[in-house]
């Protein structure tokens, strides 16, 4: 077993305050990985972590064993780190297809070309729709962001971390407000991903946790309270208090 | 069941690579577009009194759309713009004042010079926010007004540059008092480049950077080098407020140190605004609604004219929050909904 990339002594600090305090952990290649852990626990720093939206105040991130601490977050993208956003930041005036289109553009290295029309750019185009069709935002593309439904901008943002063709996806909360059949397809969907991109998502609902995680990492108040398979997780006593009983008792992992 | 209909569209679309147009818009020229360059080239047979006039208002247009670039597509703001259009001011006079009198040649001299300028200035202005932005914008407006000032044995300071002579243009049209070939030459050179600026706007480029002025974060998130687009854009943007800068020297073969002033960087933005940022036609419809509203106020009430011009843009931009453009495309959309 092999990780794609882990943390050594993660730290972020805010004055006194510790949002992630030495967090050592490891993504295998090809997880499904699930960190969970109550609002403020410090999840979605630890994901600024990792793709340099925000630098630590201690310790290093180490992608395929090199270390990538200081890398900036777009070079990170460019080495196959692509993440969705908690709140939704994607491009208002922008349509559906142009903003995945961008996407794949700066992939291959063409979203600096200055001369000829995005709109020419027809292999960027046809996989744009195919990515858009793949996560059924296919009849959207050409609206506006800012007209879309919240759901489907959820969808758009997974879109966009797909565009990059990503090795490790990193999803914030990807299901969040998502009608819950959908969100059981959405998450699906990206279970279903080659075992080439190793997946870690933020997510607080435990039924698509403990289908779709094959590994869990509690955290609680910035540290690494528990990491384990979903049955350990559920059967460990530490878990279960900081839980109060949420966990659904002894079910297996689906995946 | 809409939702298993769209689904099994994707092979159908396969089959046919070609990408829907839709909004994404792929260069051909709109028929509104066509109508107002026709009107640009109408206005020289209509208003043969007013070429230099004329000349002036398309070349500050171009002006305004090099900061349409900055502000309203890459989202930097900047009080300090005219640094760019002086830099090409002063080269294009400096040049022709001192033995070099061939007009393309100092035009792009110029916007050689401006793309210099403007490419070490955006180092300094790209990584701030956009208080520090503005902040360091006129600074760098102030300090190049002064630096003029100071040497006014090469510049002429406050008197202006004079003794700037031009030989005819590609050798045959000598510029004229009438302003005939100013017109000419000013039309011909701003088309060009806003041909320029039209398709890069368009490109992935150009639509990057909508996309960093709307989220940053998303766009170095999707891989962008965001801080290196902007760059280019400021660069791009003041290339362009050169060359536009160096029209004005050559047209009025005079270089006022007012080039560099502050009032010009602040009068470009008011423009803009006034036409409709980020829409590429704001620039050119904002100079020409202030420089004729201006005119035509100062001839009606010569003492009060300052007070209906401020009136003016005060209304204007209170009922039409996104400039005349945006207020336009929002009527027209409104009226397109109620035909439905």
């Amino acid at each position: 077993m092999s990780a794609v990339l882990r943390t050594a002594g993660l730290s972020k600090r805010w004055g006194a305050f510790y949002a992630n305090r030495d967090v050592s952990v490891a993504f295998e290649q090809g997880a499904r990985h699930a960190l969970i852990g109550p609002n403020g626990a410090g999840k979605t720093t630890f994901i600024d972590l990792l793709t340099g939206t925000v630098a630590p105040s201690a310790g290093r991130v180490y992608l395929d064993g090199d270390d990538i601490t200081t890398l900036a977050p777009h070079r990170r993208v460019k080495r196959g780190i692509a993440r969705t956003f908690q709140a939704s930041t994607l491009f208002p005036s922008l349509t559906v297809l142009e903003s995945v289109m961008l996407a794949v553009c700066e992939r291959e290295g063409r979203g600096g070309a200055g001369w000829r029309a995005l709109a020419s750019e027809t292999a960027a185009s046809s996989e744009a729709l195919a990515i858009l069709d793949a996560l059924h935002l296919g009849a959207e593309s050409d609206s506006t962001t800012r007209t879309l439904a919240y759901g489907k901008q959820r969808l758009l943002e997974i879109a966009l971390a797909l565009a990059t063709r990503p090795r490790m996806l990193l999803l914030d909360e990807p299901a969040a407000g998502i009608p819950a059949k959908e969100s059981v397809e959405v998450l699906g969907a990206i279970a279903r991903l080659p075992r080439e991109v190793t997946v870690v998502f933020i997510e607080h609902d435990m039924d698509l946790v403990f289908r779709f995680a094959e590994r869990i990492t509690v955290l609680v108040a910035g540290s690494v309270l528990a990491e384990g398979a979903p049955d350990e997780i559920a059967a460990d006593p530490r878990v279960r208090e900081v839980y109060l009983g949420e966990i659904p008792q002894g079910e297996a992992p689906l995946a | 069941m809409a939702g298993s209909a769209e689904r099994r569209e994707p092979p159908r679309r396969a089959a046919a690579p070609a990408p829907r147009r839709g909004s994404l818009s792929d260069g051909r020229w709109r028929p509104l577009e066509v109508a107002f360059w026709a009107g640009t080239l109408a206005a020289y047979f209509a208003f043969p009194a007013w070429h230099v006039l004329g000349s002036q208002i398309l070349i500050t247009g171009l002006f305004a759309v090099s900061l349409d670039i900055v502000l309203g597509y890459a989202g930097i703001v900047s009080l300090g713009h005219a640094a760019f259009f002086g830099v090409g001011a002063y080269v294009a006079g400096l040049l022709a004042a001192n033995g070099w009198h061939e007009p393309l040649s100092a035009l792009g001299a110029a916007a050689l010079a401006a793309a210099v300028a403007g490419y070490l200035a955006s180092f300094l202005v790209v990584r701030g926010t956009d208080l520090t932005r503005l902040t360091v914008t006129l600074g760098i407006g102030l300090m190049l007004w002064e630096a003029a000032n100071r040497a006014s044995s090469i510049t002429g300071g406050v008197d202006g540059l004079s003794g700037v002579t031009l030989a005819p243009i590609l050798g045959r049209w000598t510029f004229d008092l009438r302003g005939d070939v100013a017109y000419a030459y000013a039309l011909v050179v701003v088309f060009a480049v806003f041909t320029g600026v039209r398709r890069i706007v368009s490109s992935p480029f150009g639509r990057s950077l909508v996309g960093i002025r709307e989220s940053s974060t998303r766009m170095a998130a999707i891989g962008a080098p965001v801080e290196r687009r902007l760059r280019a854009a400021f660069t791009l943007g003041a290339a362009i407020a050169g060359i536009a800068g160096a029209l004005i020297a050559q047209t009025t073969q005079f270089v006022g140190i007012d080039a560099l002033s502050f009032e010009r960087s602040a009068e470009v933005l008011v423009m803009l605004v006034l036409g409709g940022a980020g829409r590429l036609y704001g620039g050119l419809v904002g100079a020409l609604v202030f420089m004729v509203a201006q005119n035509g106020l100062a001839g009606i009430d010569p003492v009060y004219w300052q007070f209906w011009l401020g009136c003016l843009l005060v209304v204007v931009v209170l009922f039409f929050r996104e400039g005349i453009l945006g207020g336009a495309a929002n009527l027209a959309a409104r009226a397109r909904g109620r035909r439905r």
